[in-house]
């Protein structure tokens, strides 16, 4: 049974990753110029009142699962993967990306999404900074997939990228 | 100068370049 534990981990990972980074491309090269386009013929309602609220949901728990199915993964090698020695020094700059993204998610990205949304108040003003702060949050992390995505796959085995 | 992370291709190309940054941090100060 214990053998079964890290291929199951690596199971929800990806999982809960393909629904996290899914989502996060879903915002940037779908929903963020389709609301730009829908806001201009007067449809926007529809997707910031039954499409965002869902797609955030899924987005931010599912950041929450990768990260810790990630930890569980690591499992004795988690000090050594963030403390980037031992050979773990490719999977720990994936973890570490991966981590920054979460804290963007919960930090900076819900937060201002919730004032955008209507899911707190606040006002015109208010919701203009929040949609630039989210949109710039959203971005890095669309950027920061590149190299997280790469350092998952190259950084533990399939080394040969990274010359070990 | 405008910020890379204005547009998709912007931000990909920026994901990229930090891609190649991080590796070679990897192999010449790391591994």
């Amino acid at each position: 049974m214990e053998a079964l534990m890290p291929g199951i981990a690596r199971w929800l990972h990806v999982i809960f990753g393909i629904t996290w980074i899914g989502l996060l491309y879903y915002f940037n090269l779908v929903q963020m110029a389709g609301l730009k386009d829908a806001g201009a013929d007067g449809t926007a309602a529809g997707i910031t009142k039954h499409i965002a609220p869902r797609a955030l949901f899924y987005f931010r728990w599912a950041a929450v699962g990768t990260w810790l199915a990630g930890a569980w993964l690591l499992g004795a090698g988690f000090v050594d993967a963030f403390l980037l020695r031992n050979g773990m020094e490719g999977i720990g700059i994936g973890a570490w990306l991966g981590t920054i993204m979460l804290f963007n998610v919960w930090h900076f990205i819900w937060p201002n999404q919730k004032k955008i949304l209507g899911l707190v108040p606040a006002t015109d003003e208010v919701k203009a900074k929040a949609r630039r702060v989210a949109m710039l949050a959203s971005r890095t992390n669309m950027m920061l997939s590149i190299p997280m995505l790469f350092f998952m796959a190259n950084g533990l085995s399939h080394r040969a990228a990274l010359g070990l | 100068m405008k910020n890379p992370l204005e547009s998709v291709a912007g931000t990909i190309i920026s994901g990229l370049i930090l891609t190649v940054v991080l590796v070679f941090f990897l192999k010449n100060f790391l591994a």
